[in-house]
């Protein structure tokens, strides 16, 4: 199974899960089958659902899916903070294994599939770059009981939009500012707390993502 | 209690763990903050939430090779890594500290540097070092500055010095500028975790003798 996926181009394998599913009468798998490479937009809020049936059914197509958008972008990301292209296509694929076994820990409340690979990525590139451990929070997690409202997903994937819109609107100079730090590119006494951007709405946002969950936790 | 923290992470340090450029020491410092305070939590998902935004602008085009998909499902198939052992959350240290220790409290295993003070080093990168130090209540952490960045944060009881009270969650985040006396409450012995990127000064002539043993 895992080597026919490899033999043949994803969007073949989209279609014959297509097919598939529709011999089944599966109703879950709906919208566009495939993101092309480049195109992520009208994607974010699909990501979530990729990520929701992969921690409810293995679902190796949306892994696939998940995997042809962001695994080069990882790579890109890790070959910019410094690792060579062998080492970065290694984490590469270790990264998205992770996602794969840490699906039922993603909340969509509080980010976008995009964030929390991200972090994934960073950890990656902390232990294998740095030779360090990282340290990380307590997990807070909904629990295989309860699940996020859908409004809080959409308004979360909506302001991390939003800042996005923001950032490719900043000065050069400071985007790339912003951009070296999150390659590792600077030290934490360089780093300037004054980043110029909004940051207001989405940390209110997830703040209050975090007061329902200890409700829920509770 | 989560609610009653009053002395914060920074903005600087808050990014600069989320974009992964801090020593462990500091990470640790941070990562035991966020478990306890949601406030800071959130503001450092929100600086993660630019790092999201960072790698989705990523040119997509360095292609992973072929085989590369077959071979994660290869790594998927070798099952999840083993899932870290779960800690009571009723703990005095947080879950991240636990798993530098060991265990709660009373797995600690506390050095004796003087005046009933104690301190267990914990094993992180040397860049810079995190300790947790035992103040008997009532006792005082000799008069020091700094020459670095020095970050005290309570887990057990309070103490007080020049500046606040810090009590449970509470960061104190001391420059080269301050030169305190933190003295614990005296109504419990106080546990702290405290990280320094640099030796500590001693003002006066005996904890100065100190110094060897405390590593700082």
């Amino acid at each position: 199974m895992f080597t026919e996926i490899d033999t043949v181009t994803l969007d073949d394998v989209a279609a014959q899960h297509v097919v598939k599913s529709a011999v089944r009468g599966a109703k879950r798998f709906k919208g566009k089958p495939v993101n092309g490479p480049n195109k992520c937009c009208d994607s974010r809020k699909e990501w979530v659902d990729h990520v929701r049936r992969i921690r409810d059914a293995k679902d190796q197509i949306a892994f696939a899916e998940l995997f042809q958008h962001f695994a080069p972008r990882i790579k890109a990301f890790l070959i910019k903070s410094g690792s060579d292209a062998a080492l970065a296509e290694e984490c590469a694929q270790e990264v998205m294994a992770t996602l794969w076994h840490k699906a039922h820990l993603f909340d969509p409340t509080r980010a976008t599939v995009a964030t929390w690979v991200f972090t994934i990525a960073r950890n990656k590139r902390i232990d294998v770059l740095r030779k360090q451990r990282r340290p990380e929070p307590e997990d807070l997690w909904w629990g295989p009981e309860a699940e996020p409202e859908q409004e809080d997903v959409l308004a979360l994937q909506q302001e991390t939009a939003q800042l996005r819109d923001a950032m490719a609107a900043l000065p050069e100079a400071q985007r790339q500012l912003i951009e070296k730090a999150y390659f590792g590119d600077l030290s934490h006494r360089e780093i300037a707390s004054q980043t110029g951007l909004p940051l207001g709405t989405i940390k209110s946002r997830i703040r209050l993502a975090l007061d329902r969950l200890r409700h829920a936790m509770n | 209690m989560r609610n009653e923290i009053k002395h914060h992470m920074t903005d600087d340090l808050l990014m600069a763990y989320a974009a992964g450029n801090l020593p462990e020491a500091f990470d640790l410092m941070v990562a035991t903050h966020l478990s306890l305070c949601d406030h800071c939590r959130a503001r450092s998902e929100s600086f993660d939430a630019v790092g999201g935004c960072v790698l989705q602008e990523q040119d997509a085009s360095a292609s992973m090779s072929d085989g590369s998909l077959a071979a994660t499902m290869a790594l998927i198939a070798q099952g999840a890594p083993k899932a870290k052992p779960a800690h009571p959350t009723c703990a005095v240290l947080p879950a991240p500290l636990q798993d530098y220790v060991g265990g709660d409290v009373n797995a600690i295993k506390w050095k004796p540097v003087g005046m009933g003070v104690k301190q267990a080093i914990l094993p992180t990168t040397s860049e810079a070092t995190a300790r947790l130090l035992f103040i008997p209540a009532g006792a005082a952490v000799p008069d020091h500055s700094h020459n670095g960045i020095e970050l005290t944060m309570v887990l057990q009881g309070a103490f007080s010095d020049e500046i606040d009270r810090f009590a449970r969650g509470d960061v104190e985040i001391a420059d080269q500028s301050i030169h305190h006396t933190p003295t614990a409450d005296i109504s419990e012995d106080c546990i702290c975790l405290a990280v320094t990127d640099a030796p500590l000064k001693f003002s006066k002539l005996m904890p100065r003798l100190f110094q060897p043993f405390l590593r700082i």
